[in-house]
């Protein structure tokens, strides 16, 4: 007691800058409450002057319009809530397929940058140069009228070989359907995953104990594959039968139809971002610092080695943060498919807002869930930064 | 001994922080507290400002205060609301713009145009972003209650009808079996459209834009079999497209469509303003007063209706909150309802629609102004 009397007297606690900052913080979030609440009262009154009241209710309500591209049933007689549903599983197709394949591409942008090879180095800074200057409203808007709505008629529709069909309606590739044997082999595929993962912790033990570096990750993946394939071909019928699109009437029928406004977005996201994912592998790599490359090809590393074993782990840790950026950037500008008629999230959600003018219900549901998009984005890119950076001691 | 001296400033300065948001006295003065309390003070007025409560009148003032009126129209459909490569708009949705105008300030220059689309139209004015919606919508139930809504008076009465190129051989709904439909977001058409065709049992694919050009834009490239809108607006958009004579629309009517002028729930006066103006225009025709000759008229009119309208006995005016020649204004500067459709829509323009249901009543059609009294 006396030792606390002692420190009230030599800092009053007015001056005591721990208080202070504490106290300051304190004025911020009451400051900023009372800032929202203020907001939130005067919208609520804006809205009550007009006989609006706030409710979500209405979700249950029949929606009474058709959307072209669902991944379940749905009808006009479908609730709003079902069509907010269908958004937001159109959402996901586009962001997860943009992500796999802005990935992938952005990764053999980002190491052709950086190849000895003249004309790839050149074509590759080329590319990323020109998509990274680009707004990709006109890049998607492009690739709408310009590419895919540009494509033969329906009528006049080139067939690329196995059975791809092109026309300005969409493109039409064959698609399994599922016959009577697709059960058993959904288990054989199960099957194959378990063994994968055997396969996966044996590598793994087996490179920790012997200090050698397998190709963990293709031996999993070639074992699932082998797997599956052995499936396909011993069961007396075969689980997935092909169903190639034909013109028919008006439209294409059979095969899976992927409509321009879907092709539109996809590729348009996808070139987009993979030019700037390039430039995040590219300057992941150069932070490698030159002496671990010469020091692996010293120990007898071969180039491929160099690049797995080596280079890329250490880039990665440089990589993953600003990836994680550009992944949130894809799944948000996923929402620029309003301008190409695909029907996303944002899309859907704008047409039951017009429908039955709820603009602050739906712009409250939209933000809400991009945000929980994006923050479950960062938490797994997170988690594996985590996983991946240097241990330090 | 610090810590609670720490809980005890946070639980003081949170309690008078809730004493000032309750209006209650002053806050005591002394160290941090003030600094609070002050930003609470300067933030109170501002709020009250922004909630000012609207109600009767309060829209006419807003708009004579600021000198011009802000109209929310179309600017992609010729005949209704379009902009010309000049920038300068027609149609007879922007005319009505023009008469509120002439009603209000006797001048036809003092509103601003201001396009919005289908989807963002009913938030703008509910915002009060504009303070009348004159954009070729349908009056309907839902748009008339929880959009906040009145709809002023139909001004053109239209049905949904069906385009289709000239040599796709499609002659009714049922022809499009499988097909793909163009479609506007946000719309009455996009649900008659899917009601339509559910009853019909007809399965087809919409294809959903968002504006009125890239609609047409996608059906111009045949992304779709057939485009669907209000006939008005198939008629006005089939003059625009590369071919129009290439394209047919199908002899059908889908629903009723009555397209008028909307102004927000809550302001009568306003209303009063908006619908009688409509009236105005209507019974102009009625009694053959044009904007050339409305002069002869107010001389030499002998009709004691005709002389409330245009302001010469009574007060008609007045009781609307306007100057009492607001009827003679919107006739004299922008014309009776027959001069203001043909002028848009009449047998000399590319987007000529017959007068149809949109004649006078005298005539077979709807048009039914109630008397000037």
């Amino acid at each position: 007691m006396q030792e606390s009397a002692q420190q009230k007297a030599t800092i009053p606690f007015w001056r005591d800058e721990r208080i202070l900052n504490i106290l300051g913080q304190v004025a911020f979030i009451i400051g900023l409450l009372f800032v929202g609440s203020l907001i939130y009262q005067n919208m609520k009154a804006g809205l009550a002057r007009q006989g609006i009241t706030l409710t979500y209710s209405f979700l249950n309500g029949i929606s009474g319009f058709d959307i072209s591209e669902t991944l379940f049933t749905y009808s006009r007689t479908s609730s709003y809530w079902q069509a907010y549903q269908v958004g937001l599983l159109n959402t996901l197709s586009v962001s997860i397929v943009g992500v796999v394949a802005s990935t992938a591409f952005g990764v053999i942008l980002g190491v052709a940058r950086l190849s000895t090879n003249f004309l790839i180095n050149r074509l590759a800074a080329f590319y990323l140069e020109l998509i990274r200057n680009l707004s990709l409203l006109v890049f998607l808007i492009f690739w709408y009228l310009g590419v895919f709505l540009k494509l033969p008629r329906v009528r006049e529709a080139v067939v690329w070989p196995g059975n791809i069909f092109l026309t300005n309606r969409g493109v039409g590739i064959p698609w399994g359907l599922p016959t009577d044997s697709y059960p058993t082999f959904r288990l054989i595929l199960i099957v194959g995953l378990v063994l994968a993962v055997v396969v996966f912790f044996v590598l793994r033990s087996y490179s920790r104990r012997t200090g050698r570096a397998p190709l963990t990750t293709l031996w999993t993946f070639l074992t699932v594959l082998s797997v599956a394939l052995i499936g396909w071909f011993v069961l007396p019928e075969k689980p997935l039968a092909f169903d190639a699109p034909v013109i028919e009437g008006l439209n294409m029928t059979g095969g899976k139809v992927l409509s321009p406004e879907f092709m539109a977005l996809t590729s348009g996201l996808v070139l987009y971002t993979s030019a700037f994912i390039g430039e995040v592998v590219r300057s992941g790599i150069l932070s490698v610092s030159k002496g671990q490359v010469e020091a692996s090809r010293a120990l007898g590393l071969n180039g491929f080695q160099t690049l797995r074993l080596i280079v890329f782990p250490q880039a990665l840790r440089v990589i993953i943060p600003p990836l994680t950026s550009q992944y949130l950037n894809l799944i948000k500008n996923s929402s620029l498919a309003i301008a190409v008629g695909y029907p996303d999230l944002f899309y859907v959600s704008n047409t039951i807002q017009n429908q039955t003018g709820r603009a602050v219900e739906m712009i409250s549901m939209v933000m809400l869930t991009y945000l929980l998009f994006s923050l479950i984005t960062s938490v797994f890119m997170n988690w594996y930064n985590q996983r991946i950076k240097l241990v330090e001691r | 001994m610090r810590k609670t001296l720490w809980i005890v400033s946070v639980f003081l300065i949170t309690g008078l922080v809730l004493a000032a948001c309750g209006g209650a006295a002053p806050a005591p003065g002394g160290g941090e507290t003030v600094t609070v309390v002050e930003t609470v003070i300067v933030e109170v007025p501002a709020a009250a400002a922004v909630a000012a409560p609207a109600g009767y009148g309060v829209t006419l003032e807003t708009v004579k205060a600021r000198g011009n009126l802000i109209c929310g129209v179309n600017s992609q459909v010729p005949g209704f609301g379009y902009i010309d490569a000049d920038g300068n708009f027609s149609g007879i949705d922007v005319d009505y713009c023009r008469a509120l105008a002439a009603a209000i300030f006797g001048d036809v220059s003092k509103v601003e145009f201001r396009p919005v689309t289908a989807a963002e139209r009913f938030t703008a004015l509910q915002s009060g972003e504009i303070d009348v919606l004159s954009r070729n919508t349908t009056w309907s139930l839902v748009r008339d209650t929880e959009l906040g809504g009145n709809f002023v008076h139909t001004t053109f009465y239209d049905g949904q009808g069906m385009m289709v190129p000239a040599d796709s051989g499609i002659t009714s709904l049922q022809d499009l079996a499988g097909g793909t439909v163009c479609v506007q977001t946000g719309t009455t058409t996009e649900l008659n459209l899917a009601d339509v065709m559910a009853s019909l049992g007809v399965s087809y694919t919409p294809a959903v834009f968002e504006d009125a050009d890239s609609t047409f834009a996608a059906y111009a490239e045949e992304r779709c079999d057939a485009v669907t809108t209000d006939k008005s607006g198939l008629v006005s958009r089939r003059t625009v497209l590369s071919d129009p004579s290439a394209h047919v629309i199908l002899d059908v009517t889908m629903s009723k469509e009555p397209l008028g002028p909307m102004v927000r729930h809550g302001d009568d006066q306003w209303f009063d303003i908006a619908q009688w103006t409509v009236f105005a225009m209507i019974a102009g025709e009625e009694f053959g007063i044009t904007s050339a000759n409305v002069d002869d008229v107010r001389s030499g009119t002998t009709s004691p209706e005709v002389m409330r309208l245009l302001g010469l006995e009574s007060d008609m005016g007045l009781k609307l909150g306007l100057d009492n020649d607001w009827g003679y204004n919107i006739l004299k500067l922008v014309g009776n309802y027959e001069e203001v459709y043909n002028r848009s829509l009449g047998p000399d323009t590319p987007t000529y629609i017959p007068r149809g249901l949109n004649s006078l009543y005298t005539e077979g059609g709807l048009l039914y102004a109630p008397p000037v009294r």
